[in-house]
């Protein structure tokens, strides 16, 4: 290992690193625009200038420059101090000094540290250049006069988001960052760019004019709107949730997070249940907490167990799921499901999480997708895939949709008949994921979530143990879910009891009028039709189809208003923190149903969140470990049996709207309607 | 500063563009000078092929460059637009590269560009300003398409404009009696053996 002198300060780094990069190892900042950890590096800023001996009489860009042993460092010299300066106003020169205006103020590159090396006036008396604003879809708004040309937002697209659209056209004072064909950029990533620009170029559109920085609350938290559980700040205002940022978790999203997870808050202001209803005379009719308790409790009572089912939604909480799940056991009940979609998984927890981990990408060789479009159903994850495509030697096909996935993939087929093959080893596929170290076995709910799924489900187990894919080392069954709430209620184990009814069972028994009474806990994704004539509870945020064919409205809290726990896709147990409070007098979701049990007379024995949280660990040990990703159980699961024709579907086709809050969400629909007008235009 | 990259949207609008068969063998005799898998780097050789065939580069050409060499097509607008020397506007049958600089400027350049725009009307020539040409001893020089014609005034510009008007092809070079940039009138020194 290459051994360095920073500023004086001896220091062994490891080979292959650049000089900024062994800068920071020894807690030396470096100014920057153009370098970003995760892009590719450019070199053209010229911020980040060093002296380094032995080496040409000259500073020296240290993004670009490669340690080497025996070097001398120097960060702080006059000659590094004026190289900056000289940098800098070189940058400020065709700079607008629109600062109090831009909603990059505040939380600017340029301006934070143009404070340590600006001069603090111009010698620069021609006019500054103009350069026209471009458009590039619903979700960043431009202002390229500011544009100081580091071209990360370039590279991003082309590396990390794959749509090779943006580049930068002329050169010298006519170089423009353009999609040079006005057109919306064609990803679900967009919003990173904004966090990318170092400057105010690029801007949140939805977010514009809305709020200064520094008068936002800060909450720390976790994402819901798809299963990978991207870690996420909350910026609040008062009550209201002002923007949504990534926060940095190298083993889920590194640093970026999709645009629904970003842009869907606008969906958390607007069809909001905020007091409970209840339905009298056919219509629903607002009411009192104890009015719509009085009003359950009239037709609970007495009911057989077996006549009252509950369904749990894609975006509850660990604590109501579990809070549901005993209040059903107490009033007798086996009728409970937490998968809405009908996916055929209850097995060991191995058998229902990405088993390899988000990491795991990384390592793999070769990647098998069954029936799943990672590119909707999970943008980061898919970013993650591409990242693995980028670095080269791997191996990628896919069984199921036939989708641009930012990457290339060797498509095998369509359906299960396809698997069946390929587990057979009549594919060549095979023999690759056969040669692979790491070979990645990645199942969606577009092959589980329907008839055949159980049947399917084999096949993935058959195939991962015939590529001994399932080691003590390495363990490359991975589901892929699309619900944030689907591996915690698992883990809790919301699945019918003995002889208990699953969602589809459920919906039958209401139509033959064995079900009497549903529980609906944020559950809409449901035919809500099917419910027949049974009483309906709904308990939960937003006014969807659930709230819609409900009998009593219980209004409950966003994800974004209560603490939570919830389990990614890999099995990763994180917490969700409160932003801010659910709107009128809506509550959290697990001390609604603490309360209601308390007037069915089957009081649950829990009253703080501790009692609550302790109660999951009771259930489920995992829930004890936060942020960790451990080697689950494996064992047989599935159930080998006839499969259909029918080829894979995705489980998401519509990217922009897959729950109540991206359904009320203007943004998405925007983002929406400019996705349909390029697929239009191609 | 004229605005040379911004994307024109004044320029007549064409729809399609594809190489002919003879453009298109050159096209691939490019492609063939780099290994498999890297034929992008024949992007400027292809560029101006396609300008070649077309008098100047319309979206469709670069969209159709980026086609065959497998490029995204911004890729392509990048190199175009950086360029100079690819017109991303129609332009006259002669282009008229004037060199305005130090040398051509002080040997008087401003009469040859006068001569030049008074021409220029848009089919026959196009007039451009440019720097440096590299042929300061020959100042001042206009480089009409692929020539350079030296050691000009306003009327000996006249004269090779008339020329070109006329169908014919001037010979290039100085337009003095001056071989090359030896001196004018002939061989002052090394006469003899």
């Amino acid at each position: 290992m290459p051994k360095v002198k920073i500023d004086g300060v001896e220091l062994e780094v490891p080979a292959g690193l650049t000089v900024l990069q062994a800068c920071e190892l020894a807690g030396v900042e470096i100014p920057r625009f153009c370098y970003h950890d995760r892009l590719s590096i450019a070199g053209n800023c010229r911020m980040c200038l060093v002296e380094v001996k032995p080496g040409p009489p000259k500073p020296q860009a240290s993004c670009a420059l490669p340690v080497a042993d025996k070097q001398e460092i120097f960060t702080q010299t006059p000659t590094v101090q004026k190289a900056r300066k000289g940098v800098m106003e070189f940058l400020l020169i065709n700079h607008p000094l629109d600062c109090p205006i831009c909603d990059q103020g505040g939380e600017c590159d340029l301006q934070d540290q143009a404070m340590a090396y600006g001069f603090d006036r111009s010698r620069y008396h021609e006019n500054k250049r103009a350069v026209p604003d471009k458009e590039l879809g619903p979700l960043v708004k431009t202002s390229m006069n500011r544009c100081i040309h580091c071209t990360r937002c370039i590279r991003f697209a082309t590396e990390v988001a794959g749509v090779e659209q943006l580049g930068a056209t002329g050169r010298g004072e006519s170089m423009e960052v353009t999609t040079y064909v006005e057109q919306a950029l064609a990803t679900e990533l967009s919003g990173n760019l904004v966090d990318l620009c170092p400057v105010g170029a690029l801007t949140s559109k939805p977010y514009a004019f809305e709020a200064r920085s520094w008068e936002l609350t800060k909450t720390e938290s976790v994402d819901v709107l798809d299963a990978l559980g991207s870690n996420i700040r909350i910026d609040t205002r008062g009550a209201q949730v002002m923007r949504i940022l990534p926060r940095l978790n190298d083993d889920v999203n590194e640093e970026w997070i999709s645009d629904k997870t970003r842009h869907a808050l606008d969906g958390l202001r607007h069809q909001r249940l905020d007091r409970p209803y209840v339905r009298t005379k056919g219509k629903l009719v607002e009411a009192t907490w104890d009015e719509a308790f009085a009003a359950i409790a009239a037709r609970l009572n007495g009911l057989e167990g077996s006549k009252i089912a509950a369904i749990a939604g894609d975006q509850c909480d660990a604590e109501s799921m579990v809070a549901l799940k005993d209040l059903m056991a107490s009033l007798g009940s086996p009728n409970i499901d937490c998968r809405q979609d009908g996916a055929r998984l209850d097995g060991p927890r191995g058998s229902y999480i990405f088993n390899a981990g988000v990491r795991g990408i990384d390592q793999a060789e070769a990647i098998l997708l069954i029936g799943t479009n990672p590119r909707t159903e999970s943008p980061v994850l898919n970013a993650r895939i591409r990242k693995r495509y980028v670095h080269g030697n791997v191996a990628i096909a896919s069984i199921g949709p036939a989708e641009d996935l930012t990457y290339p993939v060797e498509r095998l087929g369509a359906g299960p008949a396809t698997l069946r093959e390929l587990v057979d080893g009549r594919l060549g596929f095979f023999e690759k994921l056969k040669g692979a170290k790491h070979p990645l076995i990645v199942v969606g709910m577009g092959a589980l979530a329907r008839e055949d799924g159980a049947a399917v489900l084999a096949m993935a187990r058959e195939l991962a143990e015939k590529l001994n894919a399932v080691r003590e080392d390495w363990n490359g069954f991975a589901v892929l879910h699309t619900a944030a709430a689907r591996v915690g209620g698992l883990d809790l184990g919301l699945v019918p009891g003995q002889d208990g009814r699953d969602v589809a069972g459920i919906l039958e028994g209401c139509q033959k009028k064995e079900i009497e009474a549903v529980y609906l806990l944020a559950a809409d994704e449901i035919d809500t039709t099917k419910l027949g004539k049974a009483f309906v509870i709904y308990q939960g945020h937003h006014g969807d189809a659930g709230a819609h064919r409900a009998d009593v409205i219980l209004p409950g809290a966003a994800y974004t208003e209560k603490p939570g726990i919830y389990v990614n896709t890999e099995g990763r147990v994180q917490i969700g923190r409160r932003a801010g409070y659910p709107p009128g007098d809506a509550r959290e979701d697990w001390a609604i149903l603490r309360a209601l049990s308390e007037r069915l007379g089957k009081t649950l024995p829990y009253d703080t969140l501790h009692q609550v949280r302790s109660r999951l660990v009771a259930v489920n040990k995992v829930f004890a470990a936060i942020d960790q990703q451990a080697p689950a159980a494996w064992g047989t699961f599935g159930t080998p049996g006839a499969i259909s024709d029918a080829p894979f579907k995705s489980a998401v086709p519509n990217f922009y709207m897959t729950c109540p809050i991206s359904r009320a969400s203007k943004t998405m629909a925007d983002c929406m309607a400019s996705r349909a007008h390029l697929m239009a235009a191609e | 500063m004229a605005m040379i990259t911004a994307d024109p949207k004044d320029v007549p609008q064409v729809e399609h563009f594809a190489f002919t068969p003879e453009y298109m063998a050159k096209v691939e005799e490019q492609i063939a000078h780099y290994p498999p898998g890297r034929q992008a780097s024949a992007v400027i050789a292809v560029l101006d092929l396609a300008q070649r065939q077309h008098g100047w580069l319309p979206r469709a050409a670069m969209n159709e460059v980026a086609r065959i060499l497998d490029m995204a097509p911004i890729r392509v607008y990048e190199v175009a637009t950086f360029y100079t020397m690819f017109q991303l506007r129609p332009k006259g049958k002669y282009l008229l590269q004037v060199c305005t600089t130090t040398p051509c400027w002080l040997r008087g350049s401003d009469a040859v560009m006068k001569a030049c725009q008074h021409a220029a009307d848009g089919e026959t020539f196009s007039v451009q300003e440019v720097e440096c040409l590299g042929g300061c001893v020959n100042a001042p020089v206009v480089q009409i398409n692929d020539d350079f014609y030296e050691d000009l005034d306003e009327a000996s510009m006249n004269k090779v404009l008339d020329a070109f008007r006329r169908g014919e092809t001037p010979k290039p070079g100085p337009q003095v009696d001056r071989q090359t940039s030896a001196p004018e009138g002939g061989l002052t020194t090394l006469k003899g053996e």
